[in-house]
């Protein structure tokens, strides 16, 4: 892939040639850095071998985060290209003028004379929802033709780009797609982590560097590490979930625990993992469990059809006619402000916009735990009354 | 000056008709009389005037010269017309011929074939002036009536520029003395000489002035012409004479009828005529210095500075003596002049000697600065000083002319000026117009006339320097490389180089049918010199682009090499439009070099090509990516269709889509009929003319085998037929097989090279992510296809799909997920669309879909 695309980008260099492709690979597979590289490796071979290349002094970087249409973007490649001072103080008064304009300077050049340009489209997939893909056809359009060389090269996470594309900027297009993919195995993944938390050589402190590189090595070769990083390998294998592993165990570090254990990695994948609803869960009044074990069991009951909360106050009811000596019967606007805080909360959720004419009880609600989400999170509650506890173990509740 | 308010105007004929052809039913005329209902003014054209005839575009009306005005069977008035063109007339391509910086006000006598050259009356706006000069000659400074004036000094006939010739020349030339002398004789007071910015400026006056007048004055005026008086005959006759003493002899001054003949009297008649001038001279004088205050003060605003006529040159202290040592010159000169002229002139030389000694002393006494000063400078090349002190003078003369006007010459006072035109020697430097004095002035007899009364207008003093143009709009340009780029050095590169999409084949390859097709089409349309619509259409990579472009090719080089009328060449492109309506911008900045709003240009264009334009040459449009230009309301196709069934469009539109349904399926009836039947649809390439591409672009190079290149064109045939996407193909091919080439050395590409290329461009992604992705991911995919399986729907929430996760992992004995990862985890399979997500906020109710299908992904399971 390296090598691919440092040949492409080598020849629109060299050879004024005018190309296009596309790099296609998932989240976090290094895309970006892999051009990066690419383009750090061509300057260098411009200084070491005095190529004769005058190189893209340019090289526009859009973000299709950034350029949300094609206005801002052809105006972000004017200011990179630098073309503002022959634009001078002329105000382009329109989208139309600015793209004649841009089309114009772009036509003059030919294949021998001009400096190759390179384009680099980060979220490519965001460009091709523009309108009509003009920009995307336009620039396509130069790579095809004998006009200045460019090079366009999208970076896209997106599989299905291609059929994103307008048939007619898809038959522009060259098809040249460099796949990232993370296809290592485990085994590289763990080379991965020891070079990640491996000291350089050029550490000052020598000494320490060789001891918490050693350090490093025997964490590598722990069962209980290999099974956090085996674990969060099975999960992704996205690097940049490893750094931030990592991140969190050596922000353990400090004087006096100079060294990354493995309990430091445990903590910190518990803490990488840890669902975040069921911390939520956690923070609720007893009443507002109440609340939720009796949409819980209206779940179950109604297999997952949307509640209101006249429902679930009527299930609640019959739970403190039963067990009344273990809690206290609370008010109907007390529950009712309960309610209202999970909603908040986002664990309820109505199906719909709350309007005027609806009275607020009876607003249809879903709610967006998992009954094993429930149990887990009552699990570890502190001092949860005993009743409780039972009543969301047990299905028939209203019995 | 009033040239087109908003007013109305009538034309009407002037005078009776001149001939009247019966049986064709045509009557000439000599002039035609414009009326301003508002302004209730009238302007008289005459044959052989000067018009601005309606082009275009309001700013940028057509020059032309009047010819013969004539009313045809219907009714019709109607015009022949010399043309001169614009520079901005010229193609562009064609300007660079000319070497040399061309102002505004410069026109080139028209001598293309192929302009309408009758044209209808109502379109003439008004007369304007168009004075010859030589070729190396600068323009007068003007600083008046600018937009009335222009300068011709070579002529354009559709290939190069040539200088005039020396007829056409003189006949411009005559021309405008005619003109003039008609004006005189018209208008009563007009100074003759246009040559001079000055004097011009004194003859706006003059116009201006007559403006206002009524217009029974007018019609007087206008009869004078024809009934001129015997002293008026007896002058043209004379000033005819003194055409044949000046050394050029091309400027006549000619009346209605006097003809070279007349200026063969005798001599004692001439004489005779000199001695009236004689006469004239002592009335003259006191009305002249009577007349001095008022106009010093109004023309230059410095009065005290103007002496009286006579002794002019006092004024300017140095130039005194030169006028001294011209009027010595000025002896011999007429005699040099006249020998190394015509021979025509010959007869006529003893009584021209008499003439000139008689008539030059005569002429030194009466204006005795200009005449001398002009001949002077002509002759030494004068330096800067001396073009000072004549600006200088010139304010003199023209003072002196308006003196003379004052004194009442009504028909016959002619002023006359040239040019020093047959001095080829002539230094660019010095002013190339010089003026040839005011020589004879009026006759006493003449009835004096009040004449000037708004001479207000002429205050602008003489001469400014033209305001500088200013520059255009510098280009953008990319950088220069500093290196040339690297030649190819191999075979394999240079095939590389030949195969990218870029590269110009020098023929297209399976698409002569075609092309033929579109050429004849084209070529038909330009022969009539009528309009008309072509849809070409076809998928993407099939040539319909190059295909045109080369038809259009062809044609230029057909229409350079005179075999078919030129044509102007617009192309848009519907993808390269921010918007639809912007190709009329697009389309009117091509044509006349505009830059308007969408809305104005949708208004000129409607206005250019539904008028007649006589000069307007075809316009061949091509119209790439029509689809893109659809609007809810159609307009822009329906004018663009509409245009060329217009009579005098001469618009020829070749549009460009993908879809061969394209006039049905999206277009309105009434755009689609417009459209016309013309239709052309560009096959798919088969697999054998996609190898006779890339053999025809391979042609001398041996980089690939001939079965790799037919497995490509197979390969791609059967897929879409674009040659696109065979050429990168091959080019890919060729990078493949140069990276192999580093262990071995095969320079040739092959069978598996292509195959390699194929595969990389044609193989699913799917398969391979899903092969990447991670154990819990994979196992996520195996959860929605159980949950599928299950529901019998294609569609499953999360929190469905969780539950069959969570079932897996206990089979599999791996620790189970909680929600949140599963969360990650959907939306990371989700960003690389293997599924189809919901909007997260909907969190375990989200629903989620397979972007593939149940098959591939299975497929791509089961391997591990």
């Amino acid at each position: 892939q390296h090598r691919h695309l440092l040949e492409l980008l080598k020849r629109t260099t060299v050879y004024g040639e005018s190309n296009s492709a596309l790099i296609i690979g998932p989240r976090g597979s290094g895309k970006t850095a892999l051009l990066n590289h690419v383009l750090k490796d061509l300057r260098e071979m411009k200084q070491v071998t005095e190529n004769l290349l005058e190189f893209f002094m340019k090289n526009p970087f859009l973000s299709g985060l950034l350029q949300t249409n094609d206005k801002v973007a052809l105006k972000e490649i004017t200011r990179q290209l630098q073309l503002e001072n022959v634009v001078g103080d002329k105000v382009f008064g329109s989208f139309a003028e600015n793209l004649a304009f841009l089309l114009e300077a772009l036509r003059r050049g030919n294949r021998t004379s001009s400096c190759p340009i390179l384009f680099v489209l980060d979220e490519f997939d965001l460009f091709v929802h523009h309108k009509n893909q003009t920009l995307l056809y336009n620039l396509f359009d130069i790579s095809q033709s004998a006009q200045t060389p460019v090079t366009v090269i999208g970076l896209t996470c997106r599989q299905d780009i291609l059929e994103l594309l307008e048939k007619r900027v898809k038959s522009r297009f060259s098809h040249r797609q460099i796949y990232v993919m993370n296809s290592f195995d485990f085994k590289q993944y763990i080379n991965i982590f020891k070079k990640q938390l491996s000291l350089p050589a050029e550490f000052p402190d020598e000494s320490f560097a060789q001891k918490w590189n050693n350090n490093v090595q025997h964490l590598s070769e722990d069962k209980t590490v290999q099974d956090v990083l085996q674990n969060l390998f099975h999960h992704t294998k996205d690097l940049r979930s490893l750094h931030l592993l990592l991140m969190l165990a050596v922000s353990a570090v400090t004087v006096h625990h100079p060294l990354l254990t493995a309990a430091d990695l445990q903590e910190a994948s518990r803490q990488h993992r840890t669902d975040s609803k069921a911390n939520i869960v956690h923070g609720l009044s007893v009443l507002e469990i109440c609340l939720i074990i009796a949409m819980k069991h209206l779940n179950d009951v109604y297999d997952g059809e949307p509640f209101n909360f006249q429902m679930v106050y009527n299930e609640f009811q019959k739970f403190i006619q039963r067990k009344a000596h273990s809690m206290y019967n609370f008010e109907k606007p007390v529950v009712m402000k309960a309610f209202e805080h999970l909603l908040q909360l986002e664990l309820v959720k109505p199906l719909e916009r709350p309007s005027v004419r609806a009275q607020r009880e009876y607003l249809l609600m879903k709610l967006l735990l998992d009954s094993s989400q429930i149990m887990d999170a009552l699990q570890v509650y502190p001092n949860c009354p005993t009743d409780v506890k039972q009543w969301a173990a047990s299905s028939l509740s209203w019995l | 000056m009033n040239t087109r308010q908003q007013s109305k105007l009538i034309y009407s004929w002037y005078g009776k008709p001149m001939s009247s052809d019966r049986k064709l039913r045509i009557s000439q005329y000599k002039g035609i009389l414009i009326t301003s209902e508002s302004s209730r003014t009238e302007t008289c054209i005459q044959l052989g005037d000067f018009i601005l005839v309606e082009g275009v575009n309001a700013d940028q009306p057509y020059v032309a010269q009047l010819v013969d005005l004539y009313e045809d069977g219907a009714q019709h008035k109607r015009a022949v017309v010399q043309w001169f063109c614009r520079l901005e007339e010229i193609p562009q391509n064609k300007r660079k011929l000319l070497k040399r910086e061309v102002s505004a006000q410069e026109v080139f006598f028209d001598q293309v074939l192929g302009y309408d050259t009758d044209i209808a009356a109502e379109t003439i706006i008004k007369s304007i002036m168009v004075l010859p000069l030589h070729l190396g000659e600068e323009l007068p400074v003007i600083t008046f009536n600018k937009e009335q004036t222009f300068y011709v000094k070579q002529s354009w006939d559709g290939k190069c520029f040539k200088v005039l010739s020396l007829d056409t020349f003189s006949k411009l030339k005559e021309a405008n003395k005619k003109r003039s002398v008609i004006t005189n004789s018209s208008k009563a007071f007009t100074p003759s000489d246009i040559l001079t910015p000055v004097k011009k400026e004194t003859e706006s006056v003059v116009r201006s002035a007559t403006k206002p007048k009524n217009v029974d004055m007018e019609i007087e005026s206008k009869h004078s012409v024809s009934k001129s008086s015997l002293a008026k005959e007896r002058h043209s006759q004379r000033v005819a004479n003194n055409d044949f003493r000046t050394p050029t002899a091309r400027k006549k001054l000619e009346l209605n009828s006097p003809t070279r003949s007349k200026g063969r009297l005798l001599g004692c008649e001439v004489l005779g005529l000199l001695d009236d001038d004689c006469d004239a001279i002592a009335p003259l004088e006191p009305s002249a210095t009577k007349r001095k205050v008022k106009f010093t003060s109004e023309i230059l605003g410095s009065p005290p500075k103007i002496p009286c006529s006579n002794d002019k040159s006092k004024s300017a202290s140095e130039t005194a003596e030169q006028c001294q040592r011209f009027s010595d010159t000025l002896r011999l000169s007429p005699y040099t002049k006249v020998k190394d002229f015509s021979e025509k002139d010959k007869n006529l030389r003893g009584k021209d000697d008499n003439l000139s000694l008689v008539g030059y002393p005569k002429q030194s006494s009466q204006s005795p600065v200009l005449t001398p000063r002009s001949r002077r400078t002509c002759a030494q090349k004068t330096s800067a000083l001396i073009a000072e002190q004549i600006s200088l003078l010139k304010s003199h003369g023209k003072l002196a002319a308006e003196e003379d006007l004052l004194s009442g010459s009504d028909s016959s006072y002619s002023s006359s000026s040239e040019e020093e035109d047959d001095d080829d020697d002539d230094v660019p430097c010095t002013p190339e117009k010089k003026t040839k004095s005011s020589r004879i002035f009026s006759t006493p007899k003449s009835s004096r006339k009040p004449a000037v009364h708004t001479p207000a207008k002429t205050l602008k003093k003489t001469p400014l320097p033209g305001t500088p143009r200013t520059p255009r709009n510098a280009t953008p340009e990319i950088p220069r490389r500093v290196q040339a780029a690297q030649e190819p050095a191999s075979v394999l590169e240079e095939a590389r180089l030949r195969l990218h999409v870029s590269a110009i084949p020098e023929s297209l390859p399976c698409r002569e049918e075609e092309f033929q097709d579109i050429y004849n089409f084209v070529e038909s349309k330009l022969i009539d010199g009528t309009g008309g619509c072509m849809y070409i259409s076809g998928v993407p990579g099939t040539g319909k682009t190059a295909t045109v472009h080369e038809v259009i090719r062809c044609l230029q080089q057909a229409a350079e090499d005179d075999e078919l009328p030129p044509f102007q060449f617009v192309e848009i492109n519907g993808m390269k439009l921010t918007d639809p309506h912007q190709a009329y911008v697009q389309i009117l900045e091509f044509l006349t070099g505009q830059k308007v709003t969408a809305t104005h240009a949708a208004a000129l264009l409607a206005k250019l090509f539904s008028t007649p334009g006589p000069k307007r040459k075809t316009t061949v449009l091509i119209v790439d990516e029509l689809d893109l230009l659809w609007t809810r309301k159609q307009n822009v196709m329906y004018n663009l269709f509409d245009w060329p069934t217009q009579k005098h469009s001469k618009l020829i539109i070749l549009a460009i889509a993908n879809t061969m349904d394209l006039p049905e399926r999206i277009m309105m009836s009434r755009v689609a009929s417009r459209l016309g039947l013309t239709r052309m649809s560009f096959q798919p390439y088969t697999y054998k003319q996609l190898q006779q591409i890339i053999s025809s672009r391979l042609k001398g190079v041996k980089a690939f085998e001939e079965d790799a290149v037919q497995l490509v064109s197979r390969k791609v045939a059967a897929l879409s037929g674009d040659a696109r996407r065979c050429l990168d193909i091959c080019r890919r091919a060729t990078e493949i097989c140069e990276f192999a080439r580093q262990k071995r050395t095969p320079e040739i590409v092959r069978m598996a090279h292509v195959t390699e290329a194929i595969d990389e461009m044609f193989s699913s992604p799917y398969v391979n992510a899903i092969r990447n992705a991670s154990l819990h991911e994979q196992i996520f995919l195996k959860a929605i296809l159980a949950e599928f399986r299950r529901a019998g729907v294609e569609e499953a929430t999360v929190q469905q799909v969780y539950h069959h996760h969570v079932a897996l992992c206990r089979m599999e004995g791996l620790q189970s997920p909680t929600v949140s990862d599963i969360m990650a985890i959907c939306s990371r399979l989700g960003a690389c669309r293997l599924l189809l997500v919901e909007s997260s906020s909907k969190y375990l109710h989200m629903r989620v879909r397979l972007n593939l299908s149940q098959d591939d992904v299975m497929y791509a399971l089961r391997e591990e």
